[in-house]
C-alpha cells in the first residue's frame, strides 16, 4: 500500500486549499463572531446594555444557523455566496458557508466566555463610573482574552472538519480529496495519508492556542 | 452641611410575586470629614445601604444627596461622572486579573479619559502611600489579600474622591492584616479628607476607626451612636448582641 508518485502534488495543493479555507473563514468569523458574542453577552437579561428584543432575535439567527447541518447550508445559502464571490463553485465558494457557520459558532462560545467574567467586577467598575461600552473594552474582553483565544481554536478546529465538506460545491480540500481518490478510487493510502495531515494540523492548532491561552491567563 | 444625607430612603425588590424590603425608611446624615460605619448582620441590608449612596442601587423610595447633589437628578452621563467622586472598596477586592497593579490603580482614570502622564502622576505617589511601590508590576493572583486591598483602596483613591464606601473591605482578611488595613483607611481620611462610610459586621473595625455607627436591623436603623456610647449602652438588641461577641461573659 503505497502513495502513487503523481499523488504528491494533488495532496500538498489540497492541503493549501483546506489552509486557505479555513484561515480566511476564521478570520472572518474573529472579525464578526467576537463582536457578536460581545453583543450577545450585554444585552442579554441583567446584562450591561440589557436589550431583550435584540437578543431574541439575534440569538435566534444564531441558533437557525448552528441548527443547519453544515452539508445543507453549504447548498442552502448559494444565492448569498453568489452575491458576496460571483460564483457559487471552488475554494473560494466554500469560505462563505465556512464563514457563516462559524461566526455563530464562535460568537456563542465567546458569549459563554464573557459570562464567566465576575459580576462583581462589573459592579465594581459600574462604581468607577464606566458605561457599557467601556465596560466591555475595559473590563469583559480583557478578563476573557484567554477564554476568546480558546473559542477561536476550538473554532478553528471545527472549521478544520467543516471544509472536509467542501467537495460538496467543488471547494476541493483534504476531505474532498480523501473521498475522491482515497474512496471512490480505491487508494487507501490517500485516505491514511489524509487522515495523518488533518490530524496533526489539528494537534499544531490546538497546542498553539493552548499556548497562547495559557500565555494571556494571569489568574 | 453634610457630606452624605439620606432621607427616608427604603428599597423593596420584587421577584414575581414575592416582594422583599432590604431598606426601609433609612434617614441619616455623615459628615464631611466622617468616618461613619454602619453595621449590621448578614442579610441587615447593609449593602444595599452602601450602594445607595453611590445609586448602584436605585432606592425606591426617598432621596439620596452627596455633597448637596441629588443622585436621583442626573443624567446617566451625568451620574457616572459624579461616581468618579466616590470611590468604592469591596470584600472581594475585585481587581481585574488581565491588568497589574499599577494599571488596576490606573483604570478609573482611563475610563475618565486621562493622559498617561496624569495617570503616572496620580498612581505613583498612590502607591507610594499605600506601600506597593516595588509590586506595580505583580499581577493580583501574585499577591496577599492584605496587599490586594491597599491596590483597592488605593484604586479607589486615584480619582480624589470625596468619598469613599467601604463594602465588608475587611471581613475576608485575617485580624493582623484587618488591623493594617484599618489603619490605612484611618490614614487616609486624615490624609485626604476623605469621608468614609464604612459597613461591616466586625465589631472591632468600628471600634478601632469609626467616629458614629448607625446599626442596622432588618433594614431599619434602630441606633446611631459613637462607638464608645455603644459600647457603653447599647440600646438595640443587634448592638448587645455585637459586644456579646467581642466580650465572652463565658471564659473558655
Amino acid at each position: 500500500m503505497t502513495v502513487p508518485d503523481n499523488m504528491w502534488p494533488l495532496l500538498a495543493g489540497a492541503f493549501g486549499e483546506t489552509l486557505q479555507m479555513v484561515i480566511v473563514s476564521v478570520s472572518v468569523a474573529a472579525l464578526a463572531g467576537i463582536p457578536l458574542g460581545v453583543l450577545l453577552c450585554v444585552t442579554a437579561r441583567g446584562g450591561v446594555a440589557e436589550q431583550l428584543p435584540f437578543n431574541r432575535i439575534a440569538g435566534a439567527l444564531v441558533n437557525a444557523t448552528r441548527s443547519t447541518p453544515f452539508i445543507i447550508l453549504m447548498v442552502a445559502i448559494i444565492p448569498f455566496t453568489r452575491l458576496i464571490v460571483h460564483t457559487s463553485i471552488g475554494t473560494v465558494a466554500a469560505i462563505v458557508p465556512l464563514s457563516v457557520a462559524a461566526i455563530p459558532f464562535l460568537a456563542r462560545l465567546v458569549e459563554a466566555g464573557l459570562r464567566e467574567v465576575p459580576g462583581s467586577l462589573i459592579e465594581a467598575a459600574r462604581a468607577m463610573g464606566a458605561s457599557p461600552v467601556q465596560i466591555a473594552f475595559y473590563v469583559l474582553l480583557p478578563e476573557a482574552r484567554p477564554a476568546i483565544v480558546a473559542a477561536v481554536t476550538v473554532t478553528f478546529v471545527s472549521s478544520i472538519g467543516y471544509s472536509a465538506m467542501a467537495g460538496a460545491i467543488g471547494g476541493g480540500g483534504l476531505g474532498d480529496l480523501a473521498i475522491r481518490y482515497g474512496y471512490e478510487r480505491f487508494e487507501p493510502a490517500v485516505m491514511l495519508v489524509t487522515v495523518a495531515v488533518l490530524i496533526a494540523l489539528v494537534q499544531i492548532v490546538q497546542t498553539l492556542g493552548d499556548r497562547l491561552a495559557r500565555r494571556l491567563s494571569h489568574r | 452641611m453634610p457630606m452624605i444625607e439620606l432621607l427616608g430612603v427604603g428599597k423593596t425588590y420584587t421577584q414575581g410575586s414575592t416582594t422583599s424590603m432590604a431598606l426601609h425608611d433609612v434617614t441619616l446624615e455623615v459628615g464631611a470629614g466622617e468616618i461613619f460605619g454602619v453595621i449590621g448582620r448578614s442579610g441587615a441590608g447593609k449593602s444595599t445601604l452602601v450602594r445607595c449612596i453611590n445609586r448602584l442601587v436605585t432606592p425606591t423610595t426617598g432621596s439620596v444627596r452627596v455633597d448637596g447633589i441629588d443622585l436621583a437628578a442626573l443624567s446617566e452621563h451625568e451620574l457616572r461622572r459624579e461616581r468618579r467622586r466616590i470611590g468604592m472598596i469591596f470584600q472581594q477586592f475585585n481587581l481585574l486579573s488581565s491588568r497589574t497593579v499599577y494599571a488596576n490603580v490606573a483604570l478609573p482614570l482611563e475610563l475618565a479619559g486621562a493622559t498617561r502622564r496624569e495617570i503616572e502622576d496620580a498612581v505613583t505617589p498612590l502607591l507610594e502611600f499605600v506601600g506597593l511601590t516595588d509590586l506595580r508590576d505583580r499581577y493580583p493572583a501574585q499577591i496577599s489579600g492584605g496587599q490586594a486591598q491597599r491596590v483597592v483602596i488605593a484604586r479607589a483613591l486615584v480619582t480624589r474622591p470625596k468619598v469613599l464606601l467601604s463594602d465588608e473591605a475587611t471581613s475576608a482578611l485575617d485580624p493582623q492584616t484587618t488591623a493594617a488595613i484599618l489603619a490605612l483607611l484611618r490614614e487616609t481620611n486624615r490624609a485626604f479628607g476623605v469621608t468614609i462610610v464604612l459597613i461591616t459586621h466586625e465589631m472591632r473595625a468600628v471600634q478601632a476607626v469609626c467616629d458614629r455607627v448607625a446599626v442596622l436591623e432588618a433594614g431599619r436603623v434602630v441606633e446611631i451612636a459613637t462607638p464608645i456610647d455603644l459600647a457603653r449602652a447599647p440600646q438595640s438588641a443587634t448592638a448587645r448582641a455585637f459586644f456579646g461577641e467581642t466580650a465572652p461573659l463565658v471564659l473558655p
